[in-house]
């Protein structure tokens, strides 16, 4: 039985339900000094689904991320993917970080990039044998980046980094994918490229999560969404989830009636 | 050195095979092996952009073993064992990382000031506690400074087999730690969300660092041994862009230095081993620095050089494909002298076909960067590369039935 935030002003704003699901976040409160990048968070993401994560700058998406995984340590709340804490099923989780955290001039090929994926199978000894070779092919040209595998990753455009960084996850062999704004400065090859990786993961039944930030494409590219800012404003279908209220709500008076009525269609 | 034993003969008549004496012999051999051993752990550090904190691990030996000599001469010893001043300096370096490690986790240090303070703190109390052990006249001391720039005179037998074990001890396990350590230096977030502990992965590898720092302080001092751990990775870097090799080459560069700044300084009387095997190794790395493909000073210059006048040549052949006159006389030169135009800048014949050809390739390029399909063949555009290179044939020629049907003259 977790422990956490159970009510907020007298809402219930956490329950049991749900915990079985592919990741399951309860009550989370992350903060930098004292200010909650996070607080009191729920979440639910269900299997088989594409899920955007939404919300302004600093919002929170990103800390979102990082404290699912571990890479921030929250003040509180629990974790919980395939109904166990996130710690015992890191091999089932895939992670796409945001581009600016790689050192680009580091002495390494494309096609090592993606056998990095494979480290917990690989272990500390085990050699890089044809076969491992031939499935991070396989990763690439799914993301159509075959042709780039003995480049070195500096020399890649920014959209073709963020498909081999794609082409990692997907190496993994992981059942749920965090993907942190893949889709930030990249070309238009590059994005339809990703969407159509993502959405053959969900026909497979992965999980997909992403971070995203152009409102537009929300309703084309996802199934669910999760607007927060700091805390959460609304979860669920994004047909029913992507109102003018709650994306008010969401991004205060920042969003003009025009791009509304433009997102909305 | 009397009654001579047959394992002593046995070395020394090996080592007069290399036609040196006894001592040269074992310092470049001792010194060879570290270079390789420091190269090698050194890429890790490098790599993970922390080759500063090699220094404070080093100047944080001196310390230890200043102490260590204190406690040796307390039990009645003469406080020379080399097995007990390396383990005093292993003591107090291991301190001097966690200090590091816990001034810049936290507070509000940075790692350099974190590094700074460290060093500087621990190499003070260490030249402190030099200056007591002369003035209180105990025990075998002469010597003791030597740790600060190396020596190599009274080099034993068992010192080059220490060097030999420790160091082949740490290449061992930097080979079987290297995919974490390489994870964590490259994407270090990445590295936190596939479940790898960073903070033990980079603690292992400073332990690293601390071993190769602790085995070579005797040969080339403890101020200069950081220069061991850098010159061979930065000068290695300059030659592959791939990890494996770049960690190879920085071992054998590593080796090569140390055995070669040994014979060196064996080849003349009074020549100080350290610091030679440091201007060696610094030798290679400006050579690198220089003459190396591609990301060698050299290189860039002609390779920028060159792509100049790629540039001149083909904004002039456009200009005269245009009707354009050419007014950079650059760019006029260049044309010139390859016959494509005439010193008043009118085209040659030759230059009214090769600006015609220039003009057509590169349509076809703004007809393919146009085609979101073609993406990665349009990713090939330089404004320069000729499109046959990139376009079979028959790609070309269903480019070119887009291409604006031409008014006839």
């Amino acid at each position: 039985m977790q422990l956490g935030l159970a009510a907020q002003d007298g809402r219930i704003v956490a329950s049991d339900d749900g915990l079985t699901a592919p990741l399951a976040v309860r009550g989370l409160t992350v903060t930098y000094g004292e200010k909650p990048a996070l607080f009191a968070l729920d979440a639910t993401f269900d299997a088989g689904a594409m899920s955007a994560i939404i919300g302004p700058n600093g919002a929170g998406k990103s800390t979102l991320l990082k404290a699912v995984l571990g890479m921030v340590t929250p003040v509180s709340g629990t974790v919980h993917a395939y109904g166990q804490p996130v710690r015992e099923v890191l091999d089932r989780i895939a992670y796409v970080p945001q581009r600016a955290t790689v050192d680009w001039d580091f002495p390494t090929r494309v096609i090592d990039v993606v056998l990095m994926g494979m480290a917990r199978e690989l272990g500390l000894l085990r050699r890089v044998r044809q076969d491992h070779r031939d499935r991070a092919m396989a990763c690439l040209v799914r993301v159509g980046m075959e042709h780039f595998a003995e480049r070195q990753i500096g020399q890649l455009s920014g959209g073709q980094q963020q498909r081999v960084f794609l082409a990692r996850a997907l190496a993994q062999g992981a059942d749920l994918y965090l993907l942190d704004e893949p889709f930030a400065g990249v070309d238009a090859a590059t994005e339809k490229a990703i969407v159509a990786v993502l959405k053959s993961l969900r026909d497979s039944g992965r999980t997909v999560v992403v971070v995203h930030h152009d409102l537009a494409t929300v309703s084309t590219y996802f199934e669910r969404a999760l607007l927060i800012n700091t805390t959460r404003v609304a979860e669920g279908p994004v047909a029913t989830v992507l109102t003018p209220e709650t994306l008010q709500a969401t991004y205060g008076g920042r969003l003009a009636h025009a791009q509304l009525a433009q997102i909305l269609g | 050195m009397a009654g001579a034993s047959p394992t002593r003969n046995w070395r020394r008549s090996s080592a007069e095979m290399w036609g040196l004496g006894y001592n040269a012999a074992l310092v470049a051999t001792g010194a060879g092996l570290l270079g390789a051993a420091a190269g090698i752990t050194g890429t890790f550090l490098v790599l993970r952009k922390r080759a500063l904190v090699s220094d404070a691990i080093a100047h944080a030996t001196l310390p230890g073993i200043a102490l260590a000599f204190l406690v040796m001469v307390a039990f009645g010893g003469e406080g020379r064992s080399l097995a007990g001043l390396l383990f005093g300096s292993a003591l107090s370096a291991w301190l001097g990382l966690l200090c590091v490690g816990w001034l810049t986790h936290a507070t509000r240090l940075s790692e350099d000031a974190a590094i700074g303070a460290v060093l500087s703190v621990f190499f003070g109390f260490g030249i402190l506690l030099l200056t007591v052990i002369q003035s209180l006249n105990v025990g075998r001391q002469a010597g003791l400074e030597t740790f600060l720039l190396g020596s190599t005179a009274g080099m034993l037998y068992s010192d080059a087999l220490t060097i030999a074990v420790g160091g082949g001890l740490a290449t061992l396990a930097a080979l079987v730690l290297r995919r974490p350590m390489l994870t964590a230096a490259f994407d270090p977030g990445y590295a936190v969300a596939t479940g790898l502990d960073v903070r033990r992965v980079d603690l292992a590898m400073m332990g690293l660092i601390m071993a190769v720092t602790v085995i070579g302080i005797k040969i080339v001092g403890l101020v200069l041994i950081v220069a061991m751990v850098i010159l061979p990775p930065v000068t290695a870097r300059f030659w592959s862009n791939r990890v494996d090799r770049v960690v190879l080459i920085a071992g054998v560069m590593g080796g090569l230095t140390g055995l070669l700044g040994a014979l060196i300084s064996a080849s003349a009387p009074n020549l100080p081993t350290g610091p030679i095997i440091v201007l060696t190794g610094s030798a290679g790395f400006f050579v690198s620095l220089m003459i190396a493909p591609r990301r060698g000073v050299l290189a860039a210059l002609l390779a920028r050089h060159r792509y100049q006048r790629r540039v001149h040549l083909r904004q002039g052949l456009l200009a005269l494909a245009h009707g354009h006159p050419v007014y950079e006389r650059f760019t006029l030169r260049l044309l010139s002298r390859a016959g494509l135009a005439n010193p008043d800048g009118t085209a040659t014949d030759k230059g009214r076909a090769a600006a015609a050809r220039a003009l057509l390739d590169e349509s076809r390029w703004q007809i393919l960067r146009a085609d979101p399909a073609q993406e990665i063949a349009a990713s090939h555009y330089d404004g320069l590369r000729p499109i046959e290179t990139v376009l079979t044939p028959d790609q070309i020629a269903q480019i070119d039935t887009r291409l604006a049907p031409r008014p006839l003259t």
